[in-house]
């Protein structure tokens, strides 16, 4: 493992340089002494090159796109183009003061103007709000947005968000934060929304329901009609959460399927960069009569001035955000959603779909796939359960031992409906040699599974630190560095 | 197509072995009625030296803090970045890899986020931190939240002198769970401690309180803490400038219980408002209430040290509804860009930009008096911004020094505060700067 910068301080070392302070004022005279600080800070004292050495000491130790496939379904993990990172490096956006005022950033208004309208055109939906910084943060929107409608109408008793037991983890505890209550109900035998059980718990104090399309199992639910207009009999608002958008570009719109609100995961669908864990980007759609609840400001266009809109706050749900939402992230999207235009967005959902109907075709043979009888969209989910039964081998094994062959682990253990489930979304940028590749590898596994089942078990063997003691670090807890 | 490496002849092969003829017979799930029957209406593609030319020509239409004299700040400053920063940002083995779930092939993540940890810890003064929130404001709501789900009270009182967007947020936050809100009232600038005192009772889960507050000034921390922790169970949560800990108390002097802040001073652009990170540290008793990712030190197998996400039964993924928050990234790019700052910075560095802010803060506040138009709209001390009283609307100078490509501060009066401008200094600014803004003054208010 490498040592932590800690250990490389050196007193005395620097890894910045400062111009002499011009002003001739003692920090003495402004901060007063009881509220200075007693004990100065150990930051580490280090040089740019140790710096520069010590983080990509680190960086070699992390799997990425550049380096390999991510099978990670769910999680859309598609290649992101450089371009986006060069332009979004323009001083002209980066150095950019949120209060500046609309006069000296017309161009980012015009930018967020235009993604505003393309995301609602992509979906069906009347306007977009970009201030959710997140997939997470923008159910937690949507579902404030449900709030606001139904307190607006004076149904203000409607407290029950209903969710598939399918849903991400995500959705209970976004319904949670916003002050609902969760009720799950049952998937069928098809993996699909079973309606005989939503219709009986469908109630007057429905607010909402909250459906992944397609689902967390990669399947289309094929009801969402029937499902909308149960919740609708009842007032309710369709929720669509955008986390699998990637299947549907430009073959479908939920706005015209029934869905009220959407959130678009930027950092999925449009490209931009998972940064291991963030910044992400969660905007939201709404259809028209929706939009007056959304978070102010709106950036609007009037004689060719854009400008932030703030007329709307009367019914808004408020602030999500300090300001404007994740900008350098949804510029990011925006180019790419540019680049691609209203062909390539479709081939984009295409590609995803074939690819993972390609895998799940080559694989059926090798592992249990529950809902094989039907084509999936973009992603999967296959079982370990036959290696469990027959040579005691879990999926957290196989996962691990993927990690041996070069690729990330899929999902593992999610959708919580399928036993020793592997969810695999392998995107439309992976090509074909690169699945029959990580085909292969899984059937490699398959046969390890079978006569070498250790192998497995001790699995990885090949990556820089090998299965890592979670529980140790919750008994010992151990989460900074002892100075 | 662009970013697509399938070729149509790959294409036809892959739905051959699927079995079928083409893409749309995989859509037999897809009911008929919604497949859609006209484009999306889209610009047509740009190839990549298009739409460069198109993004540089809306670039051009901003004015950037570089190109001009800015004093802006409210929560989002102008400090110094060093260019290996964002060297580190651009490497994709921290740029396109996924959340450190899988340790194994996720150590280098996982460090620098113990790494980041460590120094948020070091600076505020705290045993823990989780791995970063989506902002300053988000991570002072969460921390409401937390302090209720730990105490089971839910009156929330909040200094009226913290930034008005960070209650925002936390209005919008708290309204689902249902905590009450009370704001207590500014009084020359601080927070009006009789008023305090007074709302302060056993019903109380916590006090929040920013220092410096948004108006730069410091608040008597000391009180404060004597004032919440008079209540039995109430916890005191502070919102503080990372970049003011170097020379400012740590909360740990003044027995903060959580501290959160915006952490966009470290080392990141201010990005027209995003990507922020909030930062949350506490203290360890109160672990298992926090939200957003934690990393700990382990062992693997071999008996090797190592880092995995740690006491993750508080999280989504894990409790679902019962989760302490719905919280699912940490704004990681930005924590890297954090840390790696404060690597670069050190312990010389960081206190170098907060002795640099503060004394040409203070520098600039007595040439701006001096010039007897404008007073300071109040007496206490500050650290790096501050208000001042303008003998013109303050909107009329913003919109007359932009045209200079000055931007003297923010205006006040939307948030309640009739002619006060709020201005703020970092070390990148010169005695120069400083003293052209002063004149541009002098010369927007005469006559």
């Amino acid at each position: 493992m490498a040592s932590t910068i800690f250990e490389k301080h050196t007193p005395g070392r620097k890894g910045y340089t400062l111009p002499a302070n011009d002003v001739d004022i003692k920090l003495e005279k402004c901060i007063p002494n009881e509220f200075s600080r007693k004990e100065e800070t150990r930051l580490p004292e280090v040089s740019e090159l140790d710096v520069m050495r010590h983080f990509l000491e680190l960086s070699q130790m992390n799997h990425c796109i550049e380096k390999g496939f991510y099978p990670l379904g769910s999680c859309t993990m598609k290649y992101n183009p450089k371009i986006n990172e060069t332009l979004a490096r323009n001083d002209a956006f980066n150095n950019l003061h949120p209060f500046q005022g609309e006069g000296t950033t017309q161009g980012v208004l015009e930018i967020m103007h235009e993604l505003q309208n393309d995301l609602a055109e992509i979906s069906g939906f009347s306007k977009v709000t970009l201030q959710p910084v997140a997939g997470a943060h923008g159910e937690f929107t949507g579902l404030l947005i449900m709030k606001a409608y139904h307190d607006y109408n004076g149904n203000s008793h409607k407290n029950k968000i209903i969710l598939p037991d399918s849903a991400h983890g995500t959705n209970p505890a976004s319904v949670v934060l916003a002050g609902f209550e969760v009720v799950e109900i049952k998937s069928n035998d098809k993996g699909l929304v079973d309606i005989e059980d939503l219709r009986a718990h469908v109630d007057e104090n429905t607010a909402g329901f909250m459906l992944t399309n397609p689902n967390t199992l990669g399947l289309f639910e094929t009801q969402v009609e029937e499902i909308s207009e149960i919740i609708h009999s009842v007032d309710g608002l369709m929720y669509m959460d955008g986390a699998n958008f990637n299947a549907i570009l430009g073959i479908v719109k939920p706005g015209e399927m029934g869905f009220d609100i959407m959130h678009y995961n930027l950092h999925k669908t449009f490209a931009t960069p998972h940064g291991g864990g963030g910044p992400g980007s969660g905007p939201i759609g709404v259809r028209d009569d929706l939009a007056k609840f959304l978070p102010a400001p709106m950036v609007d266009k009037k004689d060719d001035k854009y400008f932030l809109d703030y007329s709307h706050t009367d019914n808004s749900l408020g602030k999500v955000h300090s300001f404007f939402g994740n900008f350098a992230v949804n510029l990011r999207a925006y180019i790419y959603i540019k680049m691609l235009g209203t062909k390539g967005l479709r081939r984009v959902s295409e590609n995803a779909v074939i690819n993972a109907n390609y895998i799940q075709k080559k694989l059926e043979k090798f592992y249990d796939i529950p809902y094989k009888d039907q084509y999936c969209m973009h992603e999967f989910v296959a079982s370990g359960d036959w290696q469990k039964e027959k040579y005691g081998i879990k999926t957290l094994d196989i996962a691990k031992r993927i990690l041996d062959k070069g690729y990330h682990a899929p999902t593992i253990y999610f959708p919580l409906i399928v036993s020793e489930a592997m969810m695999i979304e392998p995107t439309e940028t992976e090509s074909m040699e690169t699945l029959d590749d990580f085909i292969n590898s899984m059937i490699e596994i398959a046969k390890e599974c079978e006569e070498n089942p250790d192998l497995l078990k001790n699995a990885p063997l090949n990556t820089p630190v090998r299965r890592v003691d979670d529980t140790l670090a919750v008994r010992q807890l151990n989460v900074k560095f002892e100075l | 197509m662009p970013f697509i490496s399938n070729t149509d002849k790959e294409r036809k092969e892959m739905l051959t072995a699927i079995g079928v003829e083409k893409f749309e017979d995989l859509l037999v799930n897809i009911p008929k009625k919604f497949l859609l029957k006209k484009d999306c209406c889209l610009e047509d593609a740009y190839s990549e030296l298009e739409i460069t030319r198109k993004i540089l020509k809306l670039a051009a239409k901003n004015i950037s803090s570089t190109q001009a004299n800015s004093f802006l700040g409210g929560g989002i400053y102008d400090h110094f970045i060093p260019a290996a920063v964002d060297h580190i940002l651009l490497k994709p083995e921290f740029h396109s890899s996924y959340t450190p779930y899988q340790a194994e092939v996720s150590q280098g993540t996982l460090q620098y986020i113990y790494e980041y940890q460590t120094m948020i810890c070091e600076l505020t003064g705290m045993e823990i931190s989780n791995a970063g929130m989506y902002d300053g404001a988000s991570a002072a709501a969460e921390a409401i939240l937390m302090a209720a789900r730990k105490t089971k009270k839910f009156k929330a009182i909040i200094a009226g002198t913290i930034n008005p967007l960070y209650l925002e947020v936390i209005k919008t936050y708290t309204v689902g769970v249902g905590i009450e809100l009370v704001v207590i009232p500014e009084k020359d600038g601080l927070v009006d401690l009789d008023e305090l005192k007074k709302s302060v009772d056993e019903e109380t889960g916590c006090v929040l309180l920013q220092t410096p507050n948004f108006f730069g000034n410091i608040e008597n921390a000391f009180v404060v803490e004597e004032i919440t922790h008079a209540a039995k169970k109430a916890l005191f949560i502070v919102a503080v400038d990372p970049i003011s800990l170097a020379v400012m108390n740590a909360p740990s002097e003044y027995k903060a219980d959580i501290v959160v802040g915006e952490g966009q001073a470290l080392g990141n652009a201010q990005n027209f408002g995003g990507p922020l990170f909030g930062f949350l540290a506490t203290n360890v008793k109160l672990s298992r209430s926090m939200p957003g990712r934690i990393v700990g030190a382990t062992l693997d197998v071999d008996g090797k040290r190592s880092y995995t996400l740690t006491l993750q039964a508080r999280e989504q993924h894990i409790r679902r509804a019962k989760a302490t928050s719905n919280i699912c990234s940490n704004q990681a790019l930005c924590n890297l860009a954090a840390t790696v700052y404060m690597c670069l910075m050190g312990k010389e560095g960081l206190k170098e930009a907060a002795v640099q802010s503060t004394t040409k803060a203070h520098y600039l506040s007595k040439k701006i008096t001096e010039l007897n138009k404008f007073k300071m709209a109040f007496t206490a001390p500050f650290f790096k911004e501050f208000v001042v009283r303008t003998p013109i609307a303050a909107r009329e100078i913003i919109t007359k020094l932009q045209t200079k490509n000055i931007f003297p501060g923010i205006d006040l009066k939307p948030f309640g505060h009739k002619n006060m401008l709020l201005i703020a200094v970092t070390e990148k600014k010169r005695k120069c700067d400083l003293d052209e803004f002063v004149k541009s003054l002098q010369e927007v208010t005469n006559g």
